[in-house]
């Protein structure tokens, strides 16, 4: 029986494709002087090449982290390629100049570029390996004040803003990946939401690694001014490959006064194949900070993908009355391995924070959540909700709860609950008796699991991330 | 409708609970299948439900002249047969009216028929829900979470009367029942009774057929049905217990 569960999850990939696309390609390896080509490649200000200098200089000096409850073969930082893209890419003048077979790339994966074709309501942003490729309805957003372009462009075009804000939430000290990122950045999008104006659409990126033997590094900042609202949603894919690829990325969210950010994921990189070869290595910081009273940030997360996955979402809620969010689902399947979860940080008074995680793991799946929520001495009246569930499909994968919780003052009030289930044959046999087939069955039990983190997506999300799940699981139910 | 030769089964790695049913159920009847603990009653009404805990080892089972024992779990509620669970499962986040238009799309497209939307199946529902004097606002909570015995029991009649069985198969539902929820559960599929569907009553006890009046009693024991008879067969066992009944050959053994 246990079999129909394993035949669940065991879909193929279907995002494993590779372009053929002439690619201007770095050597492997990693020293100053790749640092100095990638800045120079991109035409870059000297204080953006110095931060580089500095972050690559204080990596050097790092151990990579190993307290994450994950295992794999030591990663050869100088067998990797530090730079890689479409030689066709830059300049465009608008989104039809898109290289066809850029283009072919993104249908396949069902974003068109064509700005006409486009889901309505929601402005992308495509990133092929370790650059921006095109970004949809720019000049719309330009008549509100929004500013919403390759992180590249804006350096050269918001150098101000860039500068202000680059490293403010994750400094390039923060920790070995974020000070890897911060020297090897290549590309990832740049969105200002100017005070008072709610964006319209959700801003959405797209990343797609393609190049062999080349790692992303993309670095993303948001900034929602005083009063502003935006909504961003982040996919990524990667083509099927037999050895590992490293996605080492950074995004940093920054909310003033009264002002919200809403970030969702929807992760799917190639996640390795039965046996565990091959697969993303998705070892990304990611971290907003409620500068402003008032303010709220919230990350959902549905990561199905990579082959490791090593993740923590957090949120320094510094302004006062200001409220963090994380809502995740994360499912290991094979050999997959997660260890993810996030921090929350309450400095400012009345600060609150809602942590829901949703783990899944099926196969010899290996599913860990680790969070941290900190109440700082001064954030008087602080309050904390977490629940942690875990369910078990199958009896040889794992799940893990590490929840760290440290309280400076006594008005603070933090919760948490945890539970672990298995997914019941006899559940599955209920929903059967009542003419479900098993693979409807276990997809329906699994959606019920996640329904809380779900109905946080946003619309356009919502289903493409159910179905996801359900291809991600197809084969693990016996 | 349903005939069973000869049926023999187990659980797990033992030794047979079924050693040999034999029962015939034709269009419009009701059986009591009753007996002691551990006779083998619910063994009988999960096996035909197709639960792929329990292993058939012989026999023949024919569901409208098709045979039962091949189908998948899903194809036999498909084709008509339903099971009462003596205890409903749980599924929390999933909506009791989302699960319940799941199962009757999934019956109607079996048969060709085209899907109905959730405003359409809102009406059926609300034809349903009165028959087991249940509160629509149950329809919103999630399946069986949290739900007391009784609105179980209740939970798993509105669904066979949403889904309308031609053969519905009642496992124990009336353990764990007081007397006003027996009744409510018991008028319910005294309700659904048409000439074209049959009934099975899984029973330890007398009283739920107080309610619903069998045409035909049988009684199991280790694992064979060792006395048929009329609805008066019930009322005797009521007075004597079963002891009467049991197979002198397993005393022997």
């Amino acid at each position: 029986m246990s079999s129909s569960i394993e035949n669940l999850v065991n879909r193929e990939y279907k995002f494993g494709f590779v372009t053929d696309i002439d690619a201007d390609t770095i050597p492997a390896g990693l020293g100053e002087d790749t640092v100095r080509v990638i800045s120079a490649k991109k035409q870059e200000p000297d204080w953006l090449l110095d931060w580089r200098l500095k972050a690559y200089r204080r990596w050097t000096t790092m151990k990579e982290p190993h307290w994450g409850n994950v295992r794999y073969e030591p990663i050869d930082y100088q067998g990797q390629v530090y730079y890689s893209a479409p030689r066709t890419a830059k300049p465009l003048g608008s989104m039809d100049d898109v290289d066809p077979k850029l283009r072919e790339a993104y249908d396949k994966l069902g974003i068109p570029l064509k700005e006409q074709q486009i889901l309505a309501g929601v402005a992308v942003d495509a990133v092929f390996d370790s650059v921006s490729v095109g970004t949809t309805y720019r000049e719309q957003l330009a008549k509100l004040g929004i500013i919403f372009c390759s992180l590249g462009e804006a350096v050269r075009e918001y150098p101000d803003l860039v500068r202000k804000y680059l490293g403010s939430v994750v400094p390039y000290s923060d920790n070995f990946y974020a000070s890897l990122n911060s020297a090897v950045f290549s590309d990832g999008s740049f969105v200002y939401v100017p005070p008072g104006v709610r964006c319209p659409m959700e801003l959405s990126t797209y990343f797609r690694i393609n190049a062999a033997n080349t790692g992303q590094f993309e670095r993303t900042l948001i900034i929602a001014d005083q009063g502003a609202y935006v909504s961003y949603l982040e996919g990524c894919t990667a083509p099927k490959r037999a050895t590992h690829q490293l996605h080492a990325a950074v995004v940093e969210l920054v909310a003033l006064e009264n002002a919200t950010v809403k970030y969702s994921t929807v992760q799917n990189w190639y996640a390795g194949d039965e046996e565990g070869r091959g697969g993303i290595f998705n070892f990304v910081t990611k971290r907003g900070k409620c500068a402003g009273a008032n303010s709220k940030i919230s990350w959902t997360q549905v990561e199905t993908g990579s082959a490791i996955t090593w993740k923590y979402p957090s949120v320094i809620l510094l302004g006062d009355n200001s409220v963090g969010e994380f809502y995740s689902v994360a499912v290991v399947n094979h050999h997959q391995q997660a260890d993810t979860g996030t921090k929350m940080l309450h400095l400012g008074r009345n600060t609150r924070s809602t942590i829901v995680s949703k783990g899944i793991s099926a196969g010899q799946g290996n599913n860990s959540y680790r969070g941290r929520v900190y109440v700082g001495p001064k954030a008087a009246g602080a309050r904390n909700y977490t629940q942690c569930d875990s369910m078990l499909i199958g009896n040889r994968c794992g799940a893990h709860t590490f929840p760290y919780i440290e309280v400076g003052n006594d008005t603070a009030q933090v919760e948490h609950e945890a539970s672990t289930s298995k997914i019941g044959e006899d559940q599955i046999f209920y929903l059967q008796q009542r003419g479900i087939s098993k693979e409807n069955a276990v997809s329906m039990i699994v959606a019920g699991f996640c329904k809380d983190v779900f109905k946080e997506l946003p619309m356009e999300f919502a289903l493409e991330a159910q179905q996801l799940l359900g291809i991600t699981l197809e084969g693990s139910v016996g | 409708m349903l005939d069973i030769r000869n049926l023999q089964a187990k659980v797990g790695g033992g030794s047979d609970i079924l050693k040999g049913i034999n029962l015939a159920v034709k269009a419009g009847e009701v059986h009591a299948v009753m007996g002691p603990n551990g006779s083998g009653k619910s063994t009988l009404a999960q096996v035909l439900a197709g639960n792929p805990a329990y292993e058939v080892t012989g026999g023949s089972v024919t569901f409208d002249g098709t045979d039962l024992l091949g189908m998948q779990p899903e194809e036999r509620a498909q084709a008509g047969l339903f099971m009462a669970f003596q205890y409903p499962v749980e599924i929390p986040g999933v909506s009791n009216a989302y699960f319940l238009r799941s199962a009757y799309n999934e019956i109607r497209k079996a048969h060709g028929e085209e899907e109905v939307d959730p405003l359409e199946f809102l009406d059926i529902m609300e034809k349903n829900l009165a028959l087991v004097d249940m509160d629509p606002s149950m329809m919103n909570r999630s399946v069986n979470s949290g739900f007391s015995g009784g609105e179980k029991k209740r939970n798993e009649i509105l669904q066979m009367a949403v889904l309308r069985p031609r053969l519905a198969i009642l496992d124990e539902t009336d353990s764990g029942l007081d007397i006003d929820a027996l009744r409510i559960v018991a008028e319910g599929v005294n309700k659904l009774r048409r000439p074209d569907n049959a009934t099975i009553v899984v029973t330890h006890y007398q009283r739920l057929l107080n309610h619903i009046v069998p045409d035909f009693v049988h009684v199991l024991s280790a694992g064979r049905i060792v006395k048929s008879g009329g609805k008066e067969l019930a009322l005797e066992l009521e007075e004597r217990g079963y002891d009467w009944l049991e197979s002198p050959a397993e005393f022997v053994a």
